[in-house]
């Protein structure tokens, strides 16, 4: 035993998918420790925050602050500040009016298109056939630029309780900065926030955590029930036999993820919690362990060293329990981390489906996935809502795949090449 | 070589046939065959591989089913219907199989399989040291140091050595018949000439019938009293050993006898 766990660990294979499950593990249980909010309490107002570090605003007024970097922020001002329609607006005028060929304009170009237009437009002059509505409307988008390049900021009034007047608290300038370690509130999503306003990293985590759990539940069940009935189909035979091997193909040729939803559908609402879930993928994805403990007990049971404990006067049990066990041992072990797997998989199938466990108290991967389907997460562009589940989901399955096949090479090593 | 007409049967068979599969792949392996072993007697059943050897000896020690045909158990018919009386069976009969290395549970120390002998013999409750010395005292009838071996796993020893216990095994059961099948065809040649050496000596020691199972006529012609020659299922010829390997009847006998140049030759002993 201690010599195939050794064995285990100079597999590459093995390590490699050990070492992301442990660094999948490592995170489920320190992550809460470090960030110890409610992973489902909905901390923005509205859907969908982008990835970021989130500064309060009020705050941010509110700051005392003593730095005045010579940096020019109009430029940047602009870029963002000059919207798309009265970027075309401008090149509009400038083409007709102000005769400039339209090939020298260019519209993505803020400063440039800025700089064109004080040089050409002068509000004074009187363009022929043109209405008065459309002259002002250009005055007033003359105005809104030569605000945003001025530098002169922005005042802060308070308003005077008596006699309801405004009166200047205080301002500042285009090149007054604040240092961001000073605000007393800043908030970060490394992944953003959910439809619900919830943080979807914190979420994720403790998504993971439960979905692991689900696939555990499930894969132990699966692998009980797989072991039992294999076992007693391949080591008793005959009438047995011949009843399990029966049910456990009937079971495969109704696939077991068909059964899966059809049994979810009939479980009331209420009932279906993850560790429900977790049950119900495990009663119905046994019968390929069945299979496989069941012929790998067939080719055991007239081995020689099973026959000289017969002959031996062992009794069955014990004949299953030392003659039969130890030698499936390894190969037990390679199926249940392979149930495990497609147990997380089955789960998140299941949720997206809307079969998932209903419960507003725990998130699974599954239910992240369905959640940000249900708000169209993946036809607003908003990657982070979803992107980071499907990476887990393909993280952990990687994983434990890549821990089978090192297994899978020791046990059997004719496959290595 | 001694004369057994008048010694006690201790296991005889009528009519024994063993078939294996259903339908169009049905194929008798042991096919309606007679014998008689008696108390004492060394047998040989030779035949080439695939002649049904394994099959008749799994059946003579009650591993797997007598499709037809009786047998009878020191002049009784055999009763295995039971567990328990299939314990008591096997208190009777043992057997030696033909690969060492398969015949151990390697996830066990060795000593675990001497200690389930003396519990069968029912000296499961001695203290230690008595144990120790039955199991010292057994490992010396075929030449081994219980002392080097004990807490040692099955892999740590040599083919030699692992079906060395398992006569060592024999000598602490003590049955009334052992059945060794092949038990000289996976080791080394050094080995060979010795472990025959240990089962005449069983025989000669406790008067245990030794059923012999080769695929080797010259090893058969050398140790045993009586040979069985098995072909496709069916006893061919069978008879005192002196009389079917001088004085073939069979042609499948001759066919085996002229395999073995050496037969009518002095017998030199370093090649068994
Ligand atoms: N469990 C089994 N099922 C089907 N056929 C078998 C089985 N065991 C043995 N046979 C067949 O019976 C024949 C005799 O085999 P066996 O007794 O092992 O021969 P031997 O020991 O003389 O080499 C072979 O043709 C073999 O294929
Ligand atoms: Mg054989």
């Amino acid at each position: 035993m201690k010599n195939t766990i050794k064995q285990a660990f100079h597999s590459s294979k093995f390590v490699t998918g050990f070492v992301i499950f442990m660094f999948v593990l490592v995170t489920i249980f320190v992550y809460p420790l470090i960030v110890t909010r409610d992973p489902l309490e909905m901390v923005g107002q509205g859907n969908f925050f982008k990835p970021g570090t989130y500064v309060a605003v009020s705050d941010v007024v509110g700051t005392n602050s003593n730095y005045r970097l010579n940096v020019d922020t109009s430029a940047a001002k602009l870029e963002t500040g000059l919207s798309v329609e009265n970027r075309a607006m401008m090149a509009d005028w400038l083409e007709k009016y102000g005769e400039v060929p339209a090939s020298d304009i260019d519209v993505t170009d803020a400063e440039s298109l800025v700089a064109l237009w004080n040089e050409k437009y002068d509000p004074k002059t009187v363009i022929k056939g043109m209405t008065i509505a459309v002259r002002n409307q250009y005055m007033r988008l003359n105005n809104q630029i030569q605000h945003a390049l001025k530098d002169s900021g922005v005042i802060i009034a308070e308003k005077n309780e008596e006699t309801g007047e405004l009166e200047e608290a205080k301002s500042y300038d285009g090149r007054e900065f604040v240092n961001q370690g000073d605000l007393p509130n800043t908030q970060t999503f490394l992944l953003g926030t959910d439809n619900f306003g919830r943080d979807v990293l914190t979420e994720l985590v403790a998504a993971t955590k439960v979905s692991l759990g689900v696939g555990i539940i499930a894969g132990v069940i699966a692998t009980i029930i797989g072991l039992i009935l294999g076992l007693l189909a391949g080591y008793v035979g005959g009438f047995v036999d011949n009843l399990i091997t029966f049910i456990t193909n009937l079971f495969t040729v109704i696939p077991s993820f068909v059964l899966l939803i059809l049994i979810s559908y009939s479980v009331s609402e209420s009932a279906r919690g993850t560790t429900m879930v977790g049950i119900l993928i495990g009663i119905t994805a046994w019968p390929w362990t069945t299979r496989s403990v069941r012929s790998q007990v067939i080719s055991l049971r007239n081995r020689d060293h099973v026959n000289l404990s017969k002959l031996s006067g062992h009794s069955m049990m014990r004949i299953v329990f030392t003659d039969i066990l130890p030698y499936i041992a390894s190969y037990v072990v390679m199926a249940f981390i392979l149930q495990i797997s497609s147990g997380i998989l089955a789960e998140a199938q299941l949720s997206m489906l809307g079969l998932g466990p209903s419960t507003t108290t725990t998130a699974t991967l599954g239910l992240m996935m369905n959640w940000a389907t249900q708000y169209s997460a993946h036809t607003s562009g908003t990657w982070w809502a979803y992107f980071p589940v499907i990476l887990v989901i393909a993280l952990i399955s990687f994983s434990l795949n890549l821990m089978n096949t090192g297994l899978d090479q020791i046990f059997n090593p004719q496959l290595r090449d | 070589m001694r004369d057994f007409n008048n010694a006690k049967p201790c296991l005889t068979g009528k009519g024994v046939t063993k078939t294996f599969g259903f339908g169009d792949k049905k194929m008798n392996a042991v096919d309606h065959v007679d014998f008689n072993f008696h108390e004492g007697e060394f047998v040989s059943i030779v035949g080439e591989s695939g002649s049904g050897k394994t099959t008749l000896s799994k059946m003579l020690l009650g591993l797997i089913s007598v499709t037809e045909g009786q047998i009878d158990f020191q002049g009784k018919p055999r009763d295995i219907s039971t567990n328990a009386k299939k314990k008591e069976y096997w208190k009777g009969i043992q057997a030696i199989f033909q690969d060492p290395f398969a015949s151990y549970n390697m996830f066990y120390k060795i000593d675990s399989v001497l200690l389930d002998c003396l519990k069968m013999r029912g000296d499961g409750s001695l203290p230690y040291e008595k144990k120790f010395e039955l199991m010292t005292e057994a490992c010396s009838f075929v030449n081994l140091k219980f002392a080097e071996l004990t807490n040692k796993y099955p892999f740590e020893l040599s083919g030699g050595q692992m079906q060395r216990l398992m006569i060592a095994r024999i000598f602490l059961l003590k049955p009334k018949i052992l059945l060794a099948d092949e038990p000289t065809s996976m080791i080394d040649a050094c080995s060979r000439a010795t472990i025959l050496d240990m089962l005449l000596k069983l025989r000669d020691e406790i008067n245990m019938t030794i059923i012999f199972i080769t695929h080797d006529i010259g090893l058969a012609y050398y140790v045993s009293d009586t040979v069985y020659i098995m072909e496709h299922g069916k006893f061919v010829e069978y008879g005192p050993a002196d009389k079917v390997i001088l004085n073939p009847q069979a042609p499948y006998t001759k066919r085996l006898i002229n395999d073995v140049p050496k037969i009518y030759e002095e017998w030199d002993l370093t090649t068994v």
